[in-house]
């Protein structure tokens, strides 16, 4: 295939899929699939900042829960219209802050919030010893979640109450539009000088740094731009969501964003983003059955209450990391030329 | 003639094991310098120690004149200490292994270490990464055109010097041994290094191959102005290509000077020559 022709087919793909958002509002609005498609851009962007770092440059962080939840009271906090925080802030006299920001720059802040926190834990941690970046960022995140219920800074965080009345997104396509965005920008930085050498630090430690790569520095580097585009998503789901409320910031949302990445493929972009939709598919619609108990007849099918899910998903991410450790994608990419390929040793396959 | 690496009284020991053991060793702008011994001899350590990947415990490292390494026991180490000269280092000059590449010493892998997730190309392009002017924010938004241009010419370049450009794209691992070994050579002259650092780089490779590489050595040393340190096992090689050579047994200095008088030394034939003849 031509690589003009290849061009305009992945501009169509993508023009298709935007329009798809647009009329799904219109035909579907309030549906599922509608929850699907916005969760699942926000969850996407997040996979992939995760991505970025566990799969590209091989580090370990369990921080990503943490990172969002940085950027999702960012948000909530400087979107708040100055008039409605009296109510809001109900049991802190309106808070301390009496001004609002613009949406898009606070999202931006979100991110800067989140990633000014990850440069802060990854100043002595990726100096000393990058093995210790799971336990620390696993850490950092619980702490944040504390800190934010706190009462200390209630006039900030509004304590263990709701931040809402927030401005948020009303179209599918808006979701779509910012996540894309900040995918371009982490897929560009990945095809650039500096993703060659998050892969090379990923590959091989000791060789990058014979090839003068300053490991704490690309390290660093990886780290604040994946929780920056985490707080960013952050920000995306406290919009999603409409109320923000640290509790909800648990680390079993940072294991399911790593569940995403694994499903998707480590390494893989493309993955990360069909895992997520895949992912919050399943968790959101199609096995909701799991957490309600059914009855045929008189009899109630057994094992399914509140909770079941939870236990399917376990048994699903145990199957993924013994036999699927590869993911939908492995490390490669969505491409034509690859589902080109496909066809062709199907076809050449149905002729013998 | 100008000295470009020196090393005084380098000691490196693991625990109570003394893999080089108060070595002493220059080596000349333009030279060719080989360092030969026995498997276990702490060659590739001393490689090591050069290149940063270890802390050498006792010593001082000059290159190009400047200190690059000096350091003494200190810790556990000061009484686990058994090799000489404790006392004579009394700073601690480290610089990681990046730095080291920067300031212009690049270095092959004795058990090769490629990229292993790149293609050819790529493997070449990373170690381009180091001599940047772009940043992280020039790079993504490619403002940096022009400079990714010029570094994808010049890797291409590099491959065409090592004959490997027919197989650019494939992946690096999924070549035979001896394209692997040349790559990385490409690879470490990509870094634009002023001394390089060849450890066993015949090592698998057939008499004739082994031929081609003595010549290859030379080019290259011509070519781009370069001081080679090189380890290797193919005598014919060693003695064709090397300037002087350095023998090593235990971590220890055992001969040094031109191929002839090393060959004629009774300690290196045996302790080593006449090892390496039976097998
Ligand atoms: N990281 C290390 N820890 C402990 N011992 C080591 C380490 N690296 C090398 N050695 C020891 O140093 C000695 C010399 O090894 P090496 O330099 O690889 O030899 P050569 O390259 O000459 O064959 C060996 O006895 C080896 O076990
Ligand atoms: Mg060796």
């Amino acid at each position: 295939m031509k690589k003009t022709t290849k061009n305009i087919i992945y501009i169509a793909l993508l023009l298709l899929i935007f329009a798809l958002s647009y009329v799904v509002d219109i035909i579907a609005p309030y549906s599922m699939l509608v929850t699907v498609l916005r969760k699942g851009a926000v969850y996407a962007l997040v996979a992939v900042s995760m991505n970025l770092l566990n799969g590209f440059t091989g580090l370990f962080s369990l921080g990503q829960a943490g990172f969002m939840l940085l950027g999702a009271y960012t948000y909530a906090i400087f979107t708040i219209p100055t008039a409605v925080r009296e109510s809001v802030y109900y049991y802190y006299e309106g808070g301390i802050i009496n001004f609002q920001m613009n949406m898009i720059l606070a999202m931006l802040l979100a991110g800067v919030v989140a990633a000014i926190f990850a440069y802060l834990i990854g100043l002595p941690v990726l100096k000393l010893k990058s093995d210790y970046l799971a336990i620390a960022t696993l850490g950092f995140a619980e702490i944040v979640r504390a800190l934010a219920q706190w009462d200390g800074f209630g006039k900030i965080t509004n304590g263990s109450n709701l931040l809402k009345k927030f401005p948020v997104l009303d179209n599918t396509t808006q979701y779509f539009l910012i996540v894309a965005i900040c995918i371009a920008v982490i897929a560009m930085l990945i095809h650039s000088t500096y993703g060659r050498a998050f892969k090379a630090i990923r590959d091989d430690e000791i060789a990058a740094q014979a090839m003068g790569i300053n490991l704490a520095r690309h390290e660093q580097l990886s780290f604040v731009i994946s929780a920056f585009f985490a707080g960013i998503g952050g920000a995306l789901l406290a919009i999603f969501q409409t109320t923000v409320q640290a509790n909800a910031f648990k680390s079993a949302m940072t294991y399911e964003i790593l569940l995403i990445v694994v499903i998707g493929g480590i390494g893989s972009i493309t993955g990360s983003i069909l895992g997520s939709f895949l992912f919050i598919a399943c968790s959101e619609w199609w096995l909701r059955f799991l957490d309600e108990p059914m009855f045929i007849g008189t009899f109630q099918v057994p094992l399914l209450r509140t909770g079941f899910r939870m236990v399917v998903f376990s048994v699903i991410i145990m199957i993924v990391v013994l036999f699927f450790r590869r993911g939908i994608m492995g490390d490669k990419e969505f491409s034509l030329d690859r589902i080109a390929k496909l066809f062709r040793k199907k076809a050449k396959g149905d002729k013998k | 003639m100008r000295n470009v690496l020196s090393l005084k009284d380098v000691t490196m020991q693991f625990g109570g094991v003394v893999a080089v053991n108060n070595l002493s060793m220059d080596v000349n702008e333009g030279e060719i310098v080989s360092l030969i011994g026995p498997n276990g001899a702490g060659k590739t350590t001393v490689f090591n120690v050069i290149t940063g990947v270890y802390e050498a415990t006792n010593g001082r490292i000059l290159f190009n004149e400047e200190v690059m390494l000096e350091n003494y026991p200190k810790g556990k180490m000061k009484k686990l200490y058994k090799g000489e000269n404790a006392g004579v280092y009394k700073k601690s000059v480290v610089k990681l292994p990046d730095k080291i590449t920067k300031m212009g010493i690049a270095r092959t892998f004795q058990n090769i270490r490629l990229f292993k997730s790149m293609t050819v190309f790529e493997n070449v392009l990373v170690a381009m990464h180091l001599r940047r002017k772009s940043n992280v924010f020039t790079a993504t938004f490619k403002l940096n055109m022009k400079e990714e241009k010029a570094m994808r010419e010049k890797a291409l370049e590099l491959l065409c010097e090592v004959g490997l450009e027919d197989v650019k794209d494939e992946l690096a691992t999924s070549l035979p041994y001896g394209k692997q070994r040349r790559l990385e050579i490409a690879r470490a002259l990509a870094t634009q290094p002023t001394l390089l650092l060849l450890d066993e780089p015949a090592a698998g490779m057939n008499p004739q191959e082994t031929d081609e590489l003595t010549a290859f050595i030379k080019h290259i040393r011509d070519k781009f102005n370069l001081t080679v340190l090189l380890i290797e096992h193919h005598m014919n090689l060693v003695m064709d290509i090397s300037d002087r050579i350095y023998v090593i047994d235990f971590g220890k200095l055992i001969s040094s000077g031109t191929p002839e008088v090393v060959q004629a030394d009774q300690r290196v034939i045996d302790a080593y020559l006449g090892v390496t003849e039976d097998e």
